[in-house]
């Protein structure tokens, strides 16, 4: 528990990603099996948690704790798992318990043995250790690190591409112990769950000058939408919805799983359809991370999945096939299931890259983002490789703003303002809509920091507040609206596409710039 | 015995606590004739009094950065004293070098201010002293029974284990000049880390005094190499006080880990707020099982808290069914730590 504590509490701390890899990929090769597995199993949401809820940990500590001092204290701490570790009065015993002893005796334990079994761990441990113990149980483990960066930290153990290992895991039951061994030079192990996930084939960005280099007879081209990837797959009577990482979304898509009456794997798209007509994201996130939705949500909010293409259908595995041949005998599967919330993506008619390009420019639907171009002869290859699917997505959308607050950077940046916060103009007060920490370069980097130190106003911790005299140009994705923000509107991707130095603050955009293309989205 | 038979002897007053008998104030925070000081701290140690009585440690710490000049009169602290008919002695408090308690004695009546005191062994200074007495003034920095304070070589066994675990990216320490600094430094070499630690310049000097005063610190060099020269540095630990983090001075160095050593480092909404990667536990303070564990043994009449978290610790007077009165001085930094 010592070591998976420490762990928790470095990658809690840690913002760069690679040093976030570095510290998985040392826990997980200095760590013994089981409590390795039961570590992975619990980064990446596959635990059962629940056992103990706030209110029994509450009742524990009111047992030891004057309850005029614990409310002090939660006040000042304002996280009641962290309060609780402090807290508690026994000091630990020094015996390390290990994360494995806790995960079986919990998974063993009536509901009535559960607060002894508390008690005795936070009396034994230590307060960085109960803490995690208590994010444990209670399920709200909330590490922020993402089952794609667990995965690939755990790569970096073996000699193993990461995509082999987004194949495998899911396939098996924590502590996954036929997998460390695996990646530590053992045999590769055969999945014998049903319906397992299989790596996903993504595409590469590609830009319209790259695109005249290419045949456009080579290729098929579909709308981008913007969705989830998500795998659909049904086989020996288990059905079973995948994310493109291979999590399991089956029990937050009840919708969708009812409905998967075939035998195969599905890829395509997971999204908020009513009628025929796509919803924004926004109504998508509302569905992700609820693991059990209310019939009000499942109605409000009902999910359908558009088909990209056909992994395995009838026991036969459809990967090494062209895509061509794949899109024919997907358009017959589809037809025969005639099922509603299941359709196939549409296949663009373009002839040449002028053609697509205006296709692009104008979508029918405000939740496309763009094109994907396929070539006719490729096969179905997990992973990312360069050449047989891009995305061409749609132009960015830009606004002029002005920088307002700025916050210093972490690792490579330390000591570089460099988490830039803007605003927009509404009346005479700039009203800040977001945040950016990325599109300049190392050059523009450093003029910015000398910018921030001589434009300071007013210092909160690591946040200046600054004179704003600064406009940036800044580029984004997406738009929603938020109840959020005090802007009510924010952003998805935004970063600086373009510094302005030459502009005055005064000529930046007005919040209405914003608001106007949500009202044009029908948001 | 009632607050009101301590008067004479101590009083709080918008300057600081004062002693009407004698006529001194004990860590005034606006200049006065004559003060006694318990710590070198700036928040405690002020410049412009006329008259300064404090160790001689103290006394040399302020002229350290006050200049040599910086009173008129200066008396440095020894036996036991007479002033203005009330007794006087300084006595360790084990917070920093030089660091003393204050006892006042009058009328068969003994009252210590403590200042800022630790009950954890610290190389640098005498470990504190349990004066008998009728009436304690206590700071309550961390009277939240949420503090508890790890042993400090845990916390620096966890610094060199990253250290090792990543030995291209320097691991720059927050540290408090005056104490703190020199404290890390010694928890490095006590566990055994021979290598040269780097410093900021902003506490070279007081690194020196530490040195002639027979605390080893070992071989220290100056944290202003250049770009290309920090980039060579492996397994490096460079120590700093706070503020230079936001200077240029740490752009120097690519990718280091931000390390800070304070007792507030328990708690993770701090460690967030400073973007802290690596937090250290370690505090000059004594943390809640120390503070109430003192107080216990001393078990004067009555107790005064001069700053910090009054609230908690009036709480637990009132459990513990002890006289206790909040001061709410006005001064003290809590955060500088």
């Amino acid at each position: 528990m010592k070591a998976f504590a420490d762990l928790l509490e470095r990658l809690a701390f840690t913002p760069g990603r690679n040093a976030k890899l570095a510290l998985l990929e040392r826990y997980f090769r200095d760590t013994p099996d089981p409590d390795r597995g039961y570590a992975l199993a619990a980064l990446t949401g596959g635990l059962e948690t629940g056992q103990a809820k706030p209110a029994l940990l509450r009742a524990l500590v009111g047992e030891r704790v004057d309850p005029e001092l614990f409310a002090m204290s939660y006040h000042y701490v304002g996280d009641l798992a962290e309060t609780i570790a402090l807290i508690w009065p026994e000091r630990g015993t020094g015996r390390d318990i290990p994360l494995t002893e806790i995960v079986v005796a919990l998974s063993d334990a009536g509901k009535t043995d559960v607060p002894g079994l508390m008690t005795r761990w936070l009396d034994e441990l230590g307060p960085s250790e109960r803490f995690a113990l208590i994010k444990l149980v209670t399920g709200a483990l909330r590490v922020g690190i993402s089952t794609r960066l667990a995965l690939t930290g755990l790569a970096r153990i073996g000699q193993v591409p990461i995509e082999d290992i987004e194949e495998l895991w899911s396939g098996f039951e924590p502590p996954f112990a036929p997998l460390f061994t695996w990646l530590e030079g053992g045999p590769r192990p055969e999945v014998t769950a049903r319906a397992p996930f299989r790596p996903v084939m993504l595409s590469t960005p590609v830009t319209q000058e790259d695109l005249s280099a290419l045949d456009p007879a080579a290729y098929a081209a579909e709308w981008k939408w913007d969705g989830i990837r998500i795998q659909a797959v049904s086989e020996g009577g288990t059905a079973k919805l995948y994310t493109r990482t291979g999590e399991d979304i089956s029990g937050s898509f009840p919708d969708i799983v009812e409905r998967m009456c075939f035998d195969g794997a599905l890829d395509g798209e997971l999204l908020i359809k009513r009628d025929t007509s796509v919803a924004p994201f926004s109504d998508l996130q509302k569905r992700l991370g609820r693991k059990a939705p209310t019939k009000a949500i499942l109605s409000s909010h009902p999910a359908a999945v558009r088909i990209y293409d056909v992994m395995t259908w009838a026991g036969e595995d459809m990967r090494p096939l062209p895509w061509s041949e794949r899109r024919l005998r997907l358009e017959q599967a589809l037809a025969d299931l005639d099922e509603p919330r299941f359709d196939v993506s549409e296949r663009l008619e373009f002839t040449d890259w002028d053609g697509l390009a205006a296709l692009r420019a104008d979508p029918p639907a405000a939740v496309i983002e763009g094109v994907m171009l396929k070539r006719l002869d490729s096969a179905y290859t997990a992973g990312r490789p360069r050449g047989p699917w891009f995305k061409w997505k749609r132009d960015p959308m830009i606004v002029d703003a002005v920088i307002l607050y700025a916050q210093r950077g972490h690792g490579k940046r330390s000591g570089f303002y460099s988490d830039f916060t803007f605003g927009l103009w509404d009346g005479d007060t700039l009203v800040p809509v977001g945040k950016a920490y990325s599109g300049f370069t190392d050059e523009e980097l450093n003029r910015l920091d000398r910018f921030v130190r001589a434009n300071t106003i007013d210092r909160f911790g690591p946040v200046r507040s600054l004179k704003a005299t600064l406009v940036v140009e800044v580029a984004f994705e997406g738009l929603n609206r938020s109840t959020r923000h005090k802007s009510g509107v924010a952003m998805r991707f935004p970063r600086i596409s373009r510094i302005r130095w030459d502009k005055p603050a005064g000529e930046a955009d007005r919040l209405t710039a914003l608001t106007d293309i949500l009202d044009g989205m029908g948001a | 015995m009632q607050s009101d038979s301590f008067t004479q002897l101590l009083l709080p007053r918008p300057e600081g606590l004062y002693c009407p008998a004698g006529d001194f104030h004990i860590d005034p925070v606006r200049p006065v004739a004559r003060a006694l000081i318990t710590h070198g701290h700036a928040d405690h140690a002020r410049a412009g009094h006329d008259t300064v009585l404090a160790s001689r440690q103290t006394l040399d710490i302020m002229a350290i950065r006050y200049g040599a000049e910086f009173a008129r009169v200066t008396q440095a602290a020894e036996g036991r004293m007479d002033l203005g008919g009330v007794e006087v002695s300084f006595h360790p408090a084990g917070h920093v070098i030089g660091s003393c308690q204050v006892a006042l004695r009058q009328g068969g009546v003994t009252a210590v201010v403590s200042g800022d005191y630790s009950r954890v062994d610290n190389p640098a200074c005498a470990p504190f002293e349990p004066v008998p007495c009728d009436l304690f003034v206590t700071e309550a920095t961390f009277a939240l029974p949420v503090f508890h304070h790890p042993p400090p070589q845990d916390e620096i066994a966890r610094l060199l284990a990253s250290v090792r675990a990543f030995p291209e990216r320097a691991h720059l320490i927050g540290a408090y000049a005056l104490g703190k600094a020199q404290r890390v430094i010694m928890l490095l070499r006590q566990a055994g880390y021979d290598a040269p630690i780097y410093i900021h310049g902003a506490l070279q000097r007081l690194c020196e005094y530490h040195i002639e005063q027979g605390v080893p610190l070992g071989d220290l060099r100056p944290a202003t190499m250049y770009k290309a020269e920090a980039k060579t540095l492996r397994e490096a630990v460079v120590i700093a006080p706070p503020s230079a983090f936001s200077s240029p001075w740490v752009q120097r160095f690519s990718d280091p880990v931000i390390g800070f050593a304070s007792g507030w480092m328990q708690i993770r909404g701090r460690v967030r707020q400073r973007g802290v990667e690596m937090p250290l536990v370690i505090s000059d303070h004594v943390d809640w099982p120390d503070l109430t564990r003192t107080l216990r043994e001393l078990n004067p009449a009555e107790f005064w808290i001069t700053h910090g978290r009054d609230d908690a610790l009036m709480r637990w007077a009132e459990l513990e069914q002890r006289r206790a009165r909040p001061l709410h001085l006005v001064g003290y930094e809590d955060d500088a730590e």
